[in-house]
């Protein structure tokens, strides 16, 4: 008998549909599948998905020999307040770290702003005496003695979890531990989150906001992942469960459960894996991946092949998008920036007669006016109706009727009369609106990075990403896009790109000046040890692979700059390599250094991985020849500004090799690529489609 | 010429606004003074080829607002056009030019499009140290303070002046942060400028007439008719303040019509022996920044926005300080003119204005002692800011804690032990220290701070609110004053000073209260219950404020 074939999964399960991939060792996906995603539990749909993708593909569960699992359930809990009752515990003399926050309104202009809820009511944040300073030396020892009277406090408030976050914890951990200990004794079943472990980074109110979003959500999913893993084992599947994190790695169940804040946001960590691996196996050194869906936008900048990576980010925002609205998290995620701007984002035009588009969304309930389920509003998606640039049999597979009439009459009544537009005018201005907002997020992202667009690459996916792409890169001056194959289910396949690996970010003050070699290789190995160890429990890999890094300032700067440090132990020659490479870095980023400066670094970053093979690229069609379209249909095009014929293509139909010039509409079943008149598309030997702006066009 | 489509234009708004916001971004990332990347103290904008402002970023400090766009029209007037040259770049930091005190350089740099100039890009921020008795209330005049640059040009088709940049080192107690900060302010106009010359391009246009006319007509037109939704008429009030060493009285005059709106700060003390006194560019800034807040606060910052506010002042009264008098602290009364304009709005729209708010910044430079300095002790600088309560808001609560009019950020502890050898003791919430009302004014905090070694170190304090509390507002209590002292049983000490803190003592500061807004009688008994069991306020306040009775309480 023939040995059966190994094979990958991997699930994501979003708020609307639950992807399955199934892939096979070598990497070729042989089963893809949406499912909706069953909220009361969740696990069904998972199951639904990979039963299905199995049988698909003639397959079994102890087939599986790798299962990735990436879920929006802990970002959800935490956005629709469905965690654990949290009281917190923080030294004497700073019980209101939270409130207190960064004593700041995130809108200038706006005095009836409300802040954001952070989850712990001020009756329920408890304080205890002892106290660290910012070396790690106690100057007052925890006072034992109080612990029982907290219990007490504890158990009357019926906390579920407790947040502990004392002072300078990151450089001394000793009386959160002892506290921790005291607390598991004493209150059994619930459960206790301690800052040095879930953020050790300096900065007490950030950690505390990490430390109390772990404790709110850790029962809960706790309970989800048992439940997980039991019910995919009682169906056959042999190995371990693996899931996927914010900073795009996979960690292990057990691993999961204790640090649950790490699988926020991994969703759409897997999209930004999926363009890395495209940009790679392309040869791309530089990228811009931009996922448009169906009521945001994600922007991720990709260098070299890894996509761009913060601390720290803030989740439910309140107030819409504005940053500082939302719970800041200081955790190792991918940066992506988010904007409301997708398919259903809503036009309106406000008292100045100044025409907005989003962040409000009409979502797929009633959704935008041509579908029919009873939506007013002129949306991004009528708007693109209208000028002709959806093909209204194809869209959806055809299973969704597209009213044309509903769309131009919304455009007409919300914007044109207000404008005094005709409807292509009204049309155009709102995709005008929205794709400057998308391009200029963009451009302002790339800035505060101390990054340029000019010379990406964008790799466009999602349901409106390609429909978008030419109009958002001209803006952006991005003259190269690619459309990868299936850009409807990115995520997932992204899942089964990435890593078991595990990221630890860790304060630790000094001047390049005072830098104690050898203490601070030893506080480096001990970070790689811990991580390496979470890293071994996910893989047998003999192989890993460890980055390193410096987050280094001059004194006085507050913008930190990223600087890698070599795979070994440090000497003390590396302090002069290492203030070389800071200063060249900080040239680059803002034109000159400045000499005779301190240099300070703040924070320590290491990341155990294991390695994943490079991909190679199929080798490039032989010739080019000139594809054949399928259909013609009128859009409006927006670089003339006038009506014109375009042509239609089905993308099966293009094969590697062929090109294709603008105006033109690319049709598959979950999206349409729109290559403008100044574009021309050309199918590569991995059958990506790479749309290039012509020189000189206007 | 072609008519450009009102949604094109539109679009090109929204790019000059991206573009200010990059240009502001650009500042603050590269910039070195602790204020200027913790609070945002900068500004950033874009001028049409008249000198008007077309666009202006929206940052932390609302203290540039007007004050760059009236500081380009004068620049612009004093070298001619025709005499630029791409690559140039002007600078100042007279305060009644740049925006009320030495530490505020502002540069301006001609864009060149297709040869000709046809626009400017403007920006300012907070250096670090320009000399003198530095910042701080003791200067007796202008001169005391510190070094002023008249308006010059600092880079000549792109050469730097190095001349000149040597006196603004030599001239500094901190030379390599004023020279990074002054490079940060050339690359922040040379973003825009480069910014602005692509989207031209992108646009084919070749002149910014059109979109300048369509940004300030459409602004013009909303803020009038944002204003004639105010009842027009005469509003007068006077608030008092603590003063350097004896109160002053800030007055005005709001005069609403149908189109625009004067504010007068006719009847306002004459200005102060110590550096406290305010140009009435400074003023200007925060006076029509709370009026926006609500009147238009939808419409950007630009010439057509701001056109309908008209602010005037007797010269030498202390909001419009004259030439050479000290100014170092302007803010300290600047950040008061809200609290002074609302009393006069709240009379027009009494639904609409908050109660009056902690307002001035509590801003705590430190420092070593000049000991430490001869002998070899530690030696640091730093900045701390705190902040009280904000007044209580027509339909909510005041937010405790929380800066207003300013938008900086408080210092968080852990890094501020990292970096300097003080240790903070305590920072929490006040109880009962917000203002009583219908809705309750935000809370003070206590914050308590000692040396972290056997060494003294020095304050330098510049507050309000010690004498006079944060009024409440239509029957709403007064919030608490602000209290400094050293040691829990020290005697009190005035709002503005020097203070040595001796090794092992402590510096207390409590920062104010904010007003409350209608009777406290009328408050939801949850809100009063919710404030009881979270310890905001205490059982006697709750039974004296709000009549809660023994039996009823949790």
């Amino acid at each position: 008998m023939a040995q059966k074939l190994q094979l990958r999964a991997a699930v994501d399960i979003g708020g609307t549909f639950t992807d399955t991939v199934l892939m096979t060792q070598s990497g070729e996906v042989v089963a893809t599948c949406k499912t909706p995603t069953t909220p009361e539990n969740p696990t069904l749909g998972a199951l639904e998905g990979v039963k299905r993708a199995l049988s698909d593909a003639g397959a079994k569960f102890d087939q599986i020999v790798g299962f990735i699992h990436g879920t929006t359930l802990a970002t959800n809990a935490l956005i629709e307040r469905q965690g654990a009752r949290v009281a917190t515990i923080t030294n004497e003399g700073f019980r209101d770290i939270l409130e207190i926050a960064y004593e700041r309104r995130y809108s200038q202009y706006d005095i009836n702003i409300e802040k954001p809820d952070l989850i712990v009511p001020r009756a329920r944040a408890f304080t205890i005496r002892g106290r660290m300073d910012a070396n790690g030396k106690e100057l007052t020892p925890l006072d034992y003695d109080a612990i029982p009277k907290l219990v007490e406090e504890l158990r009357a408030c019926k906390a579920e979890a407790v947040a502990i976050c004392l002072m300078h914890s990151y450089a001394n951990t000793a009386h959160e531990e002892a506290l921790r200990e005291k607390l598991i004794a004493a209150l059994p079943g619930v459960a206790i989150s301690i800052s040095s472990q879930v953020s050790p980074e300096a900065r007490e109110f950030d950690r505390l906001c990490t430390t109390i979003a772990n404790a709110y959500i850790q029962p809960l999913m706790a309970r989800y992942l048992v439940d997980f893993a039991e019910e995919f084992s009682a169906h056959g599947l042999t190995c371990p469960v693996l899931m996927m994190t914010a900073g795009g790695g996979m960690t292990t169940l057990a691993t999961a459960a204790q640090l649950p804040i790490r699988l926020v946001e991994s969703g759409p960590a897997g999209g930004a894996i999926l363009a890395a691996r495209i940009a790679e196996t392309a040869g791309l050194g530089q990228v811009l991946s931009f996922d448009m869906g169906g009521t945001t936008a994600k922007l991720c900048l990709i260098d070299e092949f890894r996509p761009q990576s913060a601390r720290r980010f803030e989740i439910a925002r309140a107030e819409r998008f504005i940053k500082g609205s939302g719970m800041p998290v200081r955790i190792p995620v991918l940066e992506m920036i988010e904007i409301g701007a997708g398919g259903g984002s809503i036009a309106s035009v406000d008292r100045l007669g100044r025409l907005q588009v989003g962040p409000q969304s009409a979502g797929s309930e009633p959704g935008p006016a041509a579908f029919g389920k009873g939506g007013s509003q002129a949306t991004v998606t009528d708007a693109d109706i209208a000028q002709g640039l959806i093909e209204p049999a194809s869209f959806a597979e055809g299973r969704l009727a597209i009213d044309m009439d509903a769309a131009l009459n919304a455009i007409q009544e919300t914007v044109g009369n207000a404008l005094e537009l005709d409807t292509d005018a009204a049309a155009a201005g709102i995709s005008e609106i929205v794709d400057e907002s998308m391009a200029g997020a963009g451009r302002m992202h790339a800035v505060e990075s101390g990054k340029d667009l000019g010379a990406r690459t964008m790799i466009a996916f999602g349901g409106n990403g390609p429909l978008h792409a030419t109009r958002v890169a001209r803006r952006a001056g991005v003259s190269r896009i690619l459309v990868p194959r299936d850009p409807g289910v990115g995520s997932a396949v992204g899942f089964l790109h990435a890593a078991v690996s595990f990221e630890i970010v860790r304060s630790r003050y000094a001047t390049l000046e005072t830098l104690d070699v050898e203490e601070l290789n030893d506080f480096i190995t001990k970070m790689i040890l811990e991580a390496t160890e979470v890293v071994r429990a996910g893989s047998l890999d003999i192989k890993l692979k460890c980055t390193r890094i410096a987050y280094m300032r001059y004194h006085g700067q507050g913008h930190e700059i990223e600087i890698p440090l070599p795979d070994r132990l440090l000497t003390s020659d590396d302090i002069h390599t290492l203030r070389i490479a800071f200063e060249e870095e900080y040239s680059r980023q803002f034109t000159r250094s400045v000499p005779g400066m301190v240099i300070e670094i703040l924070n320590w970053s290491i990341r155990v991985g294991t390695q994943v093979n490079t991909p190679s690229a199929a080798p490039a069609p032989d010739q080019a020849t000139l594809a054949t379209f399928q259909r013609q249909q009128r859009i409006l095009c927006e670089v003339t500004g006038k009506r014109r014929i375009a042509d239609v293509y089905d993308r099966p139909s293009l094969m590697s090799g062929n090109y294709l010039i603008g105006p033109a509409l690319i049709v598959e079943p979950q999206t349409t690529t729109y290559v403008s008149a100044d574009f021309t598309a050309m199918v590569d030997g991995d059958e990506n489609i790479i749309l290039t702006r012509s020189e000189g066009t206007p | 010429m072609t008519t450009i489509s009102k949604t094109r234009l539109q679009v090109m708004w929204n790019r000059l606004l991206a573009v200010v916001e990059e240009q502001g971004q650009a500042l603050i990332r590269a910039a070195f003074s602790p204020i200027v990347r913790e609070s945002g103290d900068i500004s950033a904008g874009i001028f049409d080829i008249r000198g008007r402002m077309l666009a202006q970023a929206v940052t932390g400090t609302p203290g540039h607002i007007n004050t760059m766009a009236e500081a380009v029209k004068h620049l612009r007037d004093r070298f001619p056009v025709q005499d630029m040259k791409q690559g140039d770049i002007y600078m100042t930091n007279d305060p009644w030019l740049a925006s009320g005190h030495l530490n505020d350089f502002l540069l301006m740099q001609p864009v060149f499009f297709k040869d000709r100039v046809v626009g400017f890009t403007s920006c300012t921020s907070h250096l670090a140290d320009l000399g003198g008795k530095g910042m701080g209330p003791e200067g007796s005049d202008v001169f005391d303070e510190g070094l002023m640059v008249p308006p010059c040009k600092l880079v000549d088709a792109g050469e730097v002046n190095a001349f000149l940049m040597e006196i603004v080192r030599v001239n500094s107690r901190e030379p390599i942060a004023n020279e990074g900060d002054i490079y940060a302010l050339i690359a922040c106009c040379e973003t825009g400028a480069k910014r602005l010359a692509e989207m031209m391009e992108e646009f084919a246009i070749d002149d910014l007439d059109q979109l300048s006319d369509y940004i300030i007509e459409t602004s013009y037109s909303g803020t009038v008719q944002a204003i004639a939704e105010v009842p027009n008429g005469t509003y007068r009030n006077t608030l008092m303040v603590d003063g350097y060493d004896k109160p002053i009285k800030l007055a005005a005059t709001l005069t609403v019509a149908d189109d625009h709106i004067v504010l007068d700060f006719d009847g306002t003390s004459g200005c102060s022996d110590k550096g406290i006194n305010v140009p009435l560019n400074y003023a200007t800034a925060y006076s029509v920044f709370a009026l926006r807040c609500i009147i238009g606060p939808d419409i950007p910052n630009n010439a057509g926005s701001l056109e309908p506010f008209r602010v005037i002042g007797p010269p030498g009264c202390i909001l419009n300080a004259q030439h050479p008098v000290p100014v170092a602290m302007r803010h300290s009364l600047g950040q008061m003119t809200p609290d002074l304009v609302y009393g006069c709005l709240t009379q027009a729209l009494p639904d609409q204005v908050p109660a009056e708010g902690a307002s001035c910044l509590y801003d705590v430079p430190l420092r070593h002692t000049p000991e430490a300095a001869r002998d070899g002790g530690t030696l640091f600088a730093l900045e701390l800011v705190y902040n009280g309560g904000t007044g209580a808001r027509p339909t909510r609560d005041g937010l405790s804690a929380t800066a207003f009019p300013s938008g900086v950020w408080g210092s968080q502890v852990e890094p501020t032990e990292a970096t300097a050898p003080i240790l903070i003791t305590r920072r929490e919430l006040l109880p009962d220290s917000g203002g009583a009302g219908t809705y309750r004014g935000g809370l003070g905090q206590y914050i308590a701070m000692q040396s972290a070694t056997n060494e003294d170190f020095l304050a330098f304090l510049s507050v309000e609110r010690v004498r006079f509390a944060a009024a409440g507002r239509q029957g709403g209590g007064a919030g608490r004053l602000g209290r400094l002292r050293i040691g829990e049983k020290g005697p009190d000490l005035p709002s503005k000073g020097e203070f040595r803190i001796p090794a092992g003592k402590t510096l207390i500061m409590e920062t104010p209260g904010g007003g409350g807004l209608g009777p406290p009688e009328a408050r939801d008994p949850t809100a009063v219950e919710r404030d009881l069991n979270d310890g905001l306020i205490s059982r006697d306040a709750a039974k004296k404020d709000y009549g809660v009775q023994k039996g009823e309480m949790p």
